[in-house]
C-alpha cells in the first residue's frame, strides 16, 4: 500500500528558526524571552519597549498574581463560594491584554483576571459572581470587556458577531475571543472560526492551552497542535510561549493589526500552563504529576521578567521594594471590599429578566413581596 | 393619516413587515440560511438582499448555533438582528446559545446591555414533510426566564408583532404557522396595534371558551362554527402570545363561559395548555363548570406524514373535547 498525503511531504518549515526553541516532536513556538531571562529575536515577530513599558509589564502581571492569589485565599476563608486561578497564565494574559487598544472589544472566559486588569476592569467587580452577589457585576461597554462567559466556548461566537458588526460600521477596531485547550473542542468554537472566515471578521483567536481542561489533558482534544487547527478554516494561526510576555504581546498586536486593516482573523495559541488547579473545588493531585509543574515552575513568566530587568538593569531595588508595597494595598482593598460586600436585595432576583418588562415576573414579584411582608407583620 | 391596507398572505405580510424595518431602522439585519438570493425556503424573505444589500440580508453559513452566536455579538455591537431558522426541527444546534446566552445575558449584565434579537421560526405540522420539518417546540422556550414567545394567526398579526419584536429590547422567538403561509387576510400598515403579548378574541360565545394561537385559531374558528349549527356558541381567543400569557384574557372570558379547552398542536405534556389549565383553575376554581382539557400533540415523535392528520388536533378532535367539557353538567 502506498500513501500519497501532501501534509507528509510538506517540509517542516520550523527547522531552521531563530528564537525557536522546541522539544522533539512539538512544533516551534514565539519565543523573545528565553526562560532564563535572555532576549532572543524572531523573524517574524518583533517588539521594542522602553524600560518604563518593560516595567509596567512586569508590575502587571505582579499585582495580578497577587490580586488572584487573595481570591484563592479569600475562597478558603469562605468569602468566595469558588474561585478560578490563572496562575502561571499572567504573561499570556497580560501580553495580550496589552496588546488590545481602547476601542478593541474583549470576549473572556472565567480566567481572564489579568486581561480584565489591562481592560481597566477593577479587580473586585470580578469577585461579585464568585462570591455569589450577581452574575458578573460590570458594565462590558465601560471598558469594552465582555462579562465572563462560564460555558465553554460560547463566547466565541459572540466576539465572532461583534467583529462583524465592526466591520459593518467601518471601524478600525479589532475583537479579542479568549478561550483555552478544551473550548477547542466546541462546535461554538468550530463555528466562530467558520464565520469569521467566511466574513473576514477582524477578531484575533486567542486560545490558552494551559495544557488542563481540568482533568483532561490536550492530547484528550486534539491530535494536531492547536494552532494548526487556523489552516482549515482558511487564516493563519501561530503559537506562542505563552509564559513570554513579550511574545505574546508582539504576535497579539501583529494579529490586531492583521485585523483591523482588513486582513481578517487569526488564532494564537498561547502555550502556557494552568499551575494551579482548574478551580479551588479541583484537585489537580488526582490526574497529574508533580514533577510536570515543576517543569513549568522553571519557565515562569514573572522569573524571567524579572531576571530580564535585573541584568539589563532596567528596574532598581526601590521598583521592586514599591511594587511589593502597591501588592499588599491591592491584596488588603481586595480583601476589605468582598467582606463588605452586601448581599443583594432578595427581590433582586426578579430585576432584569426582561429590558421590556414581563407580566409573569411582575406576577412572581409582587407575590414573593407579599409572601416575605407577612413574616414582617406577624413577628409585630 | 392615509390608510394603507390590502390583502396579503402571512408570507408576504412577514415579508413587507421586514422590509418596513429593513428601511426604517439601519441597524436592522435579516440573516440566516437561504434567506438571500433564494429569498429563504419558503420565499419569506423574497427580494430583500436585492434591495437592501449583502451586508444587511445576510446568507449564513450552515450552523444554527453560530447564525444565533453571532447575531448575539451583533446585538452586542447595537445592530438588531432578526434571525430565521429554517425550520422548527433545526433550532436545536442553537438552543444552547438561545437558552444559555441570549435568554441570561440582560439579566447577567445587570441591565446594563440589551440583546434585540428575534428568532423567526416556521413551526408545525400539517404540510407532508420529511422528519423535523412539523414540530411545535414553543414550549421549550417559553419555559426560560428571559424569552418572549409569540405566534400569531393572520397576516395583520405576523406583520406588526414582528414589527414590535424587532421593536423590544428583549429577545423574542417568533414563531410562523407554516401552514398558514398561503392563508390571506386585510393588513393595514398604518394602524396603529395594540400590545404585542395581549390575547384577542376573534369570536365571541357563551357555553365554552377555546385558546389557541398560530396555526389552530384557524381550526378552532371552523369548530366553533360546526358547534354553532349544533346551537353551541363557543367563544375564540387567539392569545398570540405564549410568553408571557395573557391570563387575564383567558380568565375574563372562563368567567363568563365556565368551560376552557385549550388546543395547540404541541404535545399536551408540558405543553402551554397544561401552563394554561393550572393558572386558570387557580383564578378561576369556582367559576369552572368542567375540568380544563387540552387537544394536542401525543406523547411521541411527530410521525411520518401519512399519519399526521391523526397525530395534530383537528375539527374533529377539537369538537370531541368540547363536547367532553360540555357533558360536565352541575
Amino acid at each position: 500500500m502506498t500513501v500519497d498525503s501532501t501534509a507528509a511531504r510538506k517540509p517542516r518549515r520550523s527547522s531552521k528558526r531563530a528564537g525557536a526553541k522546541k522539544a522533539a516532536g512539538e512544533p516551534e513556538l514565539v519565543q523573545l524571552l528565553t526562560p532564563e531571562g535572555e532576549r532572543v529575536e524572531h523573524p517574524d515577530y518583533s517588539i521594542d519597549l522602553s524600560p518604563e513599558e518593560l516595567r509596567g509589564l512586569y508590575r502587571d502581571m505582579v499585582l495580578t498574581r497577587r490580586f488572584d492569589g487573595e481570591a484563592t485565599t479569600l475562597q478558603r476563608q469562605g468569602e468566595l463560594g469558588l474561585w478560578a486561578s490563572l496562575l502561571g497564565q499572567e504573561a499570556a494574559q497580560i501580553g495580550s491584554g496589552r496588546a488590545t487598544r481602547d476601542d478593541d472589544y474583549v470576549f473572556p472566559t472565567y480566567r481572564e483576571h489579568g486581561v480584565a486588569w489591562c481592560r481597566g476592569v477593577d479587580p473586585t467587580n470580578l469577585l461579585g459572581m464568585f462570591r455569589g452577589v450577581n452574575h458578573g457585576g460590570w458594565d462590558p461597554n465601560e471598558n469594552n470587556f465582555h462579562l465572563y462567559t462560564i460555558v465553554i466556548g460560547s463566547q466565541a461566537l459572540h466576539a465572532t458577531g461583534y467583529a462583524m458588526g465592526v466591520a459593518k460600521d467601518g471601524a478600525d477596531s479589532a475583537v479579542v475571543a479568549y478561550f483555552g485547550d478544551g473550548a477547542s473542542s466546541q462546535g461554538d468554537v468550530a463555528e466562530a472560526f467558520t464565520f469569521a472566515a467566511v466574513y473576514n471578521a477582524p477578531v484575533v483567536f486567542f486560545c490558552q492551552n494551559n495544557q488542563w481542561a481540568i482533568s483532561e489533558p490536550t492530547e484528550r482534544q486534539t491530535r494536531v497542535p492547536l494552532y494548526q487547527r487556523a489552516q482549515g478554516y482558511g487564516f493563519p494561526g501561530v503559537r506562542v510561549d505563552g509564559n513570554d510576555v513579550l511574545a505574546v504581546l508582539a504576535v497579539t498586536k501583529a494579529a490586531l493589526d492583521r485585523a483591523r486593516t482588513g486582513q481578517g482573523p487569526m488564532l494564537v495559541e498561547a502555550f502556557t500552563y494552568r499551575m494551579g488547579a482548574h478551580t479551588t473545588s479541583d484537585d489537580p493531585t488526582r490526574y497529574r504529576r508533580d514533577e510536570e509543574r515543576e517543569l513549568w515552575e522553571a519557565k515562569d513568566p514573572i522569573l524571567r521578567l524579572r531576571a530580564y530587568l535585573e541584568k539589563q538593569g532596567l528596574a532598581d531595588e526601590a521598583f521592586f521594594a514599591g511594587l511589593e508595597t502597591e501588592s499588599d494595598a491591592l491584596a488588603k482593598r481586595v480583601r476589605e471590599t468582598v467582606r463588605s460586600m452586601p448581599d443583594p436585595d432578595h427581590l433582586a432576583m426578579f430585576e432584569h429578566t426582561y429590558a421590556d418588562g414581563h407580566t409573569l415576573v411582575d406576577e412572581e414579584r409582587a407575590q414573593f413581596a407579599a409572601y416575605q411582608a407577612s413574616f414582617a407583620e406577624e413577628s409585630k | 393619516m392615509t390608510m394603507s391596507t390590502e390583502k396579503l398572505t402571512i408570507a408576504k405580510a412577514i415579508n413587507a413587515s421586514l422590509r418596513t424595518a429593513l428601511e426604517t431602522d439601519p441597524k436592522v439585519l435579516v440573516m440566516g440560511e437561504d434567506v438571500g438570493k433564494l429569498g429563504g425556503v419558503f420565499r419569506v424573505t423574497d427580494g430583500l438582499q436585492k434591495d437592501f444589500g449583502e451586508d444587511r440580508v445576510i446568507d449564513t453559513p450552515l450552523a444554527e448555533s453560530g447564525i444565533v452566536g453571532t447575531a448575539i455579538g451583533l446585538a452586542l455591537r447595537g445592530y438588531r438582528p432578526v434571525v430565521e431558522i429554517q425550520f422548527d426541527g433545526f433550532v436545536f444546534p442553537a438552543y444552547d446559545q438561545i437558552v444559555t446566552q441570549l435568554a441570561k445575558m440582560h439579566a447577567r449584565a445587570l441591565g446594563k446591555i440589551k440583546l434585540p434579537v428575534v428568532i423567526r421560526i416556521p413551526y408545525g405540522g400539517a404540510i407532508g414533510a420529511v422528519e423535523h420539518h412539523s414540530e411545535s417546540p414553543e414550549s421549550l422556550f417559553a419555559h426560560v426566564a428571559g424569552l418572549k414567545v409569540v405566534s400569531p394567526s393572520n397576516a395583520a398579526d405576523a406583520y406588526w408583532m414582528l414589527q414590535q419584536a424587532i421593536q423590544s429590547d428583549d429577545p423574542v422567538i417568533y414563531f410562523e404557522p407554516k401552514r398558514r403561509y398561503h392563508d390571506r387576510s386585510e393588513v393595514d400598515t398604518t394602524a396603529i396595534p395594540g400590545p404585542l403579548h395581549a390575547a384577542r378574541t376573534v369570536r365571541e360565545g357563551t357555553d365554552l371558551t377555546l385558546a389557541a394561537y398560530g396555526p389552530m385559531v384557524k381550526t378552532c374558528l371552523e369548530a366553533a362554527a360546526a358547534a354553532a349549527e349544533e346551537g353551541k356558541s363557543l367563544e375564540v381567543l387567539d392569545l398570540r402570545s405564549i410568553s408571557p400569557i395573557d391570563f387575564d384574557a383567558v380568565q375574563k372570558s372562563v368567567e363568563k363561559t365556565g368551560r376552557l379547552v385549550v388546543v395547540h398542536e404541541a404535545p399536551v405534556f408540558f405543553g402551554s395548555g397544561a401552563e394554561i389549565a393550572a393558572r386558570i383553575t387557580e383564578r378561576c376554581f369556582y367559576h369552572l363548570e368542567a375540568p380544563v382539557l387540552r387537544v394536542g400533540g401525543y406523547h411521541a415523535p411527530y410521525p411520518p406524514s401519512r399519519l399526521e392528520d391523526e397525530y395534530l388536533p383537528g375539527l374533529d378532535r377539537v369538537l370531541d373535547s368540547v363536547d367532553r367539557a360540555l357533558a360536565y353538567q352541575g
